[in-house]
């Protein structure tokens, strides 16, 4: 029976390292789940790292440099299901901020050497290098939801994961509209799964888990303006965590200069 | 000429991407390298024209293990900048929040980390089956730290709370008494934990490092203090670019920090430890010296135990923070933007964290320079692992990796945090 337990991987590229920390942040649940599957690949945790093939990979970070382009392809091949966790790998992260910047002038301004590096201009997700099973966004992911879809993908089922947006989840809370009360709020634009947290704690939502499905991101705007806001802070707002997805990068676009 | 390499392509066990290289020849190390080949993301570039108040929640992306640290170094350079101070109840409710990291990261690096390295473990699932007792103590003892988090910042990574001039909503009494009951616990696992690791094997190593850590007219540092060192220096965190700076290293993936007059130094817990034992409440000097610890400790392998110690004060400071608590009236302060320089720098988990912003007239970031522990650590890290190798060269290759893996795992580096300013290195040979 041991010898079949479904063999997990954790990747990373370019990233912070919380979204597969939020694993390891399961203080519950994470010695129940190294028994329930063979952590063959997980090097943040583990000194064990077993060759593939994987039954499960989950890639943590977005892609930057060439070589990472490479190496994305070649966990692929080893992987029957590849899942990515989180807005770096899901929308490219806060590094696609590059994508609308000249990324030359960017390496400039912060290292000496500059010809020494070796990174590509834009910040993409891993959905534009290979096939995913599932994408799971959040800045960080939601751990409750990062267990769902591991749970589900070991019994073969699809994950439940709502995609709705946040202002679901705050109605659903009971936590009164910053919006209406003036507070610049992404909320009716972006995905669900933080449960609603940014409201609750009177501030607006940055919405760092991306855009949900759908959004109208154009009416917002609108609103926002009416309440006072300039066009460079709509600007900034699509400017952020998933400033590459294209509903929030195109809504930037339009408040640009 | 015999020449020998040992090399771990992919370290384990340390948040982001490294790799290790060392060179034998004839008897010597001749090279010893941290190479480092985590993607730069470019943090201080795409923070221009981003308004002040946005710092706090990009700087947190800068690391997943450490996000209030930085928020933490940001809203002090910010408010430097802006010409205001947090004091009082806000302020304390800021080292509550650090506290809550200093338990989450330390209790993660303590058992999950670093132990199985003393114990010859993998990993903590591995150890957890002769030591059960003390990963579930880890475990129980991170998840308080996370709690402190969840409630006061809103969630564990990343936590959306944290404002420029306070936060943005304020913790009712009664949402921070549970807290203390899980801490109440947190402490005597905390406390275990700390007899635990005394009773490792360590490596007879010492070294006459330059400690750099920050310190404090009354309290161990958290977010306040002067810039301090084993050698006499004291600065305010404005004159950080006098005494430090950052060298582009040819052989090197990154910037190293050094003191521009002496070299290499330590950040971390060991150094706030060794400048800071008097800040100490008595009980926690006591339970120190019964773990082993004199009032300075120069081995870099019982980094441990002062991460254990670190971890009941923590605890303790937490408890003696939220028993103290008397809601203040207003969660910020107003600001008003302006043109300015301003300076922050505060202890993370793995030593000091500095940040320097420069606005505009309207709150823009006109430039920023981030200098975080493990880039301050890396000429230290590569020094030890010099020493430690020369003298257990009779070892055969996988034990002296293995010890080579532990001497790097003593600083708790955290790649992640480092990367921004790292030029991306070729792998293999």
């Amino acid at each position: 029976m041991a010898a079949h337990k479904p063999r997990l991987a954790v990747f990373k590229f370019a990233s912070c390292d919380g979204c597969q920390l939020s694993l390891l942040d399961c203080e519950d649940e994470f010695l129940a789940l190294a028994g329930a599957v063979e952590i063959a690949y997980f090097p943040e945790a583990s000194s064990t790292m077993a060759k593939g093939p994987y039954d499960l990979a989950l890639v943590e970070g977005s892609i930057t440099t060439a070589h990472d382009a490479q190496r994305i392809l070649k966990i692929r091949r080893q992987s029957k299901r590849l899942i990515t966790i989180g807005a770096c790998a899901t929308a490219g992260g806060i590094q696609a901020l590059r994508n609308f910047a000249d990324a030359q002038e960017m390496l400039a301004s912060v290292y000496a050497s500059p010809h020494y590096i070796s990174t590509l201009a834009k910040s993409t997700p891993i959905a534009l290098h290979v096939p995913v099973d599932f994408e799971l966004p959040g800045c960080p992911v939601n751990k409750a939801e990062l267990l769902e879809v591991l749970s589900a993908f070991l019994i073969g089922r699809k994950p439940v994961i709502g995609a709705h947006s946040v202002c679901m989840d705050c109605k659903a809370r009971g936590t009164p509209c910053v919006l209406v009360q003036g507070t610049p709020c992404l909320g009716p634009v972006t995905h669900a799964g933080c449960g609603a947290i940014c409201p609750a704690y009177r501030r607006g939502c940055y919405g760092c888990f991306g855009p949900m499905e759908q959004p109208n991101t154009a009416s917002l705007a609108t609103v926002w303006a009416k309440t006072g806001a300039t066009k460079r802070d709509i600007h900034r707002a699509f400017r952020g965590i998933t400033a590459a997805a294209p509903a929030f990068a195109k809504e930037g676009d339009a408040h640009d200069g | 000429m015999t020449a020998r390499r040992i090399a771990v392509d992919y370290m384990s066990r340390v948040e982001g991407e490294t790799a290790l290289d060392l060179e034998i020849k004839d008897g010597t190390v001749t090279s010893a390298q941290l190479r480092i080949f985590e993607a730069p993301r470019l943090f201080e570039a795409l923070l221009r024209g981003r308004s002040y108040a946005e710092a706090p929640d990009i700087t947190a992306r800068i690391c997943g293990i450490c996000p209030v640290a930085y928020q933490m170094s940001a809203v002090h350079a910010m408010e430097d900048a802006l010409g205001t101070r947090v004091e009082g109840q806000l302020s304390a409710l800021r080292r509550l929040l650090y506290c809550g990291e200093w338990i989450e990261s330390h209790a993660l690096h303590v058992v999950m980390l670093h132990a199985p390295d003393f114990l010859g473990f993998d990993d903590a699932i591995a150890m957890a089956g002769q030591h059960g007792t003390m990963v579930e103590a880890g475990l129980a003892l991170k998840k308080a730290g996370n709690h402190v988090l969840r409630v006061l910042g809103g969630r564990e990574i990343h936590p959306v709370n944290v404002r420029v001039g306070g936060f943005y909503r304020l913790p009712t009494p009664d949402e921070l008494a549970p807290l203390a009951d899980e801490l109440r616990e947190a402490r005597t696992h905390a406390k275990t934990l700390l007899r635990w690791v005394a009773g490792f094997a360590f490596p007879a190593y010492e070294r006459d490092y330059e400690f750099v850590a920050l310190r404090h007219a009354r309290d161990y540092p958290f977010n306040e203090g002067r810039i301090t060192s084993s050698r006499g220096l004291n600065i305010p965190a404005h004159a950080f670019s006098d005494e430090f700076e950052e060298r582009h290293v040819a052989h090197s993936t990154a910037l190293h920090a050094v003191l521009k007059r002496r070299g290499s130094y330590l950040v971390g817990p060991l150094a706030r430890y060794n400048l800071n034992f008097d800040r100490l409440p008595g009980e926690i000097q006591d339970l120190a010296r019964a773990a082993g610890l004199g009032p300075v400790c120069r081995n870099p392998f019982q980094s441990i135990i002062v991460r254990a110690v670190e971890l009941v004060y923590a605890c303790d400071e937490a408890l003696r923070l939220i028993a103290a608590y008397d809601m203040p009236p207003h969660p910020a302060l107003p600001l008003t933007p302006r043109a300015g320089i301003g300076h922050g720098c505060t202890e993370a988990p793995r030593g000091l964290l500095y940040h320097r912003y420069a606005l505009s007239a309207d709150g823009s970031i006109a430039n920023a320079t981030i200098v975080p522990p493990t880039s301050q650590n890396q000429l230290s890290i590569e020094e030890d692992l010099r020493d430690v190798a020369q003298g257990a060269l009779a070892l055969e290759d996988e034990r002296l990796r293995a010890l080579c893996e532990q001497t790097i795992r003593n600083y708790d580096p955290c790649i992640s945090c480092s990367c921004h300013f790292l030029k991306l290195s070729v792998r293999g040979r």
